[in-house]
């Protein structure tokens, strides 16, 4: 407040009044244009800057606070709900990055890296105790599906044959090829505490039936606390490491993290 | 005789303001995410009146294959304009505000009253007061709606922690098809409350902006 505004309340006469009110105008429109103009000016910078996995680095690091904010706030332990087997539907095939031929599915075995260098039979991850559960299936387009599926916990995959990391990365294998020859390899990055969620599951079932090629023959990953850009299909490799392993569809703009 | 009112405080004009390029960031950017599943419509059965949204209208306005980018934007906008709506409803609490803003008994009566004069079908003036019925009815309305957008929006992004608040909404997918809704509602909103202000003039509207109406009463009689 200033000293003119004092004066308001005892303007006497109608052309006072007209000033006074001229004056009032003409400030606060001034301010009002120079706060519009900052902030379109930093829209604009913001928009403009260089990109970090395609967004505009400062969007980048909001999504890690955001991150950030989830893993203080919540539960890593929390369960999703799980519903009726009987009402599980076939979900949409969407994603077909890694899976662009078919797979050989005979002797199939699991890659782990980084911290590790071991290769596990399928045989031998279909011998940890086995885990059902009907849950919703959300894609980060925003559609969703209840699926039954089957299948051993990440975690008791880690803890039997892995060894404990910071992050954990899963990929098709690095062999894959397109028809046309061109490398053809999907992959995805999960923090420790998701990965060992009880709902995340190494799938080899869905509802009730051995998982297609479509939807990730043999093994599959689900898990109720990411969408589905992070249920990697068709894994042949786990890398066991330190460093936040590179994701996919994290590089073509979208959060690396994923978590519900 | 002229006078100047105080009428809007300076902390509501700055949240009202903030509101318009806030608000605008947070539609856009959830048409970004809305394209990659555009799945509702106005219409009864299998009778679909209008699909949202039709594919020009995404052309026009460049809103196809943006579904990463619309969702960087929309988690970034969406704590200024939580935080600009939780610090607007303090505001008007501890303000005192709230006396004009609420609807009370006779806000009924009121907003008919206004309605069937806006339409022409009456000729009674609406009291002059700060805000009548009609207006009572929208402000508090749509700060309900931001209420609404706020929980539809937090079980949607976060379905499994705050799955207690996804299942109160009925789902993920009613509480997607409740956030778009509200939406839809601003949408209304902002082009009533445009008429509204055009038809209200220009001394209202400068209210807004510099928080004072001049007011012209009766000369008193000389006497």
């Amino acid at each position: 407040m200033d000293k003119h505004l004092a004066n308001i309340g005892s303007a006497k006469t109608n052309s006072a009044v007209d000033a006074e009110i001229r004056r009032l105008t003409r400030r606060s429109f001034t301010v009002g244009a120079v706060s519009a103009l900052a902030g379109a000016a930093g829209v604009g910078w913001l928009a403009t800057r260089p990109g970090d996995d395609g967004v505009p680095w400062p969007l980048r690091r909001i999504l890690e606070f955001n991150e950030r904010v989830s893993q203080e706030v919540f539960s890593p332990r929390r369960l999703a709900p799980e519903f009726p087997a009987a009402s599980a539907v076939e979900p949409r095939l969407n994603g077909h990055v890694g899976l662009m031929s078919p797979a050989q599915l005979s002797n199939w075995t699991v890659h782990i890296t980084g911290k590790v260098d071991r290769q596990i039979p399928l045989s031998a991850i279909k011998a940890l105790p086995a885990y059902e559960m009907t849950t919703q299936l959300k894609c980060v387009e925003g559609w969703d599906s209840i699926v039954s599926w089957k299948g051993v916990r990440l975690a008791d995959f880690l803890s039997k044959f892995g060894v404990p990391s910071e992050y954990i990365g899963l990929s098709t294998p690095p062999d894959g090829q397109s028809p046309t020859g061109l490398p053809d390899r999907f992959y995805v990055g999960f923090d420790q505490p998701s990965a060992l969620h009880p709902q995340t599951l190494l799938c080899y079932e869905m509802n009730g039936a051995p998982l297609t090629q479509g939807h990730g023959a043999p093994l599959r990953l689900v898990s109720t606390v990411k969408y589905g850009y992070k249920c990697i299909k068709r894994i042949g490799v786990v890398e066991l490491t330190e460093q936040r392993p590179a994701d996919y569809w994290a590089q073509r703009g979208y959060d690396w993290y994923g978590g519900h | 005789m002229k006078r100047l009112e105080r009428k809007h405080p300076r902390p509501v004009r700055w949240m009202h303001w903030l509101n318009v390029p806030l608000l605008f960031g947070m539609i856009w950017s959830g048409l970004l995410i809305y394209w990659a599943n555009d799945e509702y419509r106005i219409g009864l059965g299998n009778w679909t009146l209008l699909h949202l949204f039709p594919d020009w209208f995404y052309k026009a306005l460049n809103l196809d294959h943006r579904l990463a980018e619309g969702m960087s934007w929309h988690f970034a906008i969406m704590w200024l304009l939580a935080i600009n709506g939780i610090c607007y409803v303090t505001y008007t609490f501890v303000s005192g505000e709230w006396r004009h803003l609420l609807p009370n008994r006779r806000s009924f009566h009121d907003a008919w009253m206004v309605i069937l004069h806006d339409l022409h079908l009456s000729k009674v003036e609406p009291p002059k007061r700060k805000f009548n019925g009609a207006q009572q009815f929208a402000y508090t309305g749509v700060v309900l709606m931001g209420a609404g957008s706020l929980l539809t929006g937090l079980s949607i992004y976060k379905p499994t922690q705050l799955a207690w608040l996804t299942g109160l909404l009925g789902g993920y997918a009613w509480a997607r098809w409740e956030h778009f809704w509200i939406t839809m509602g601003y949408v209304i909103f902002f082009f009533i409350h445009i008429s509204q202000v055009i038809r209200a003039g220009w001394n209202n509207f400068r209210a807004m902006v510099t928080g004072y109406e001049v007011s012209t009463s009766e000369e008193a009689p000389h006497g």
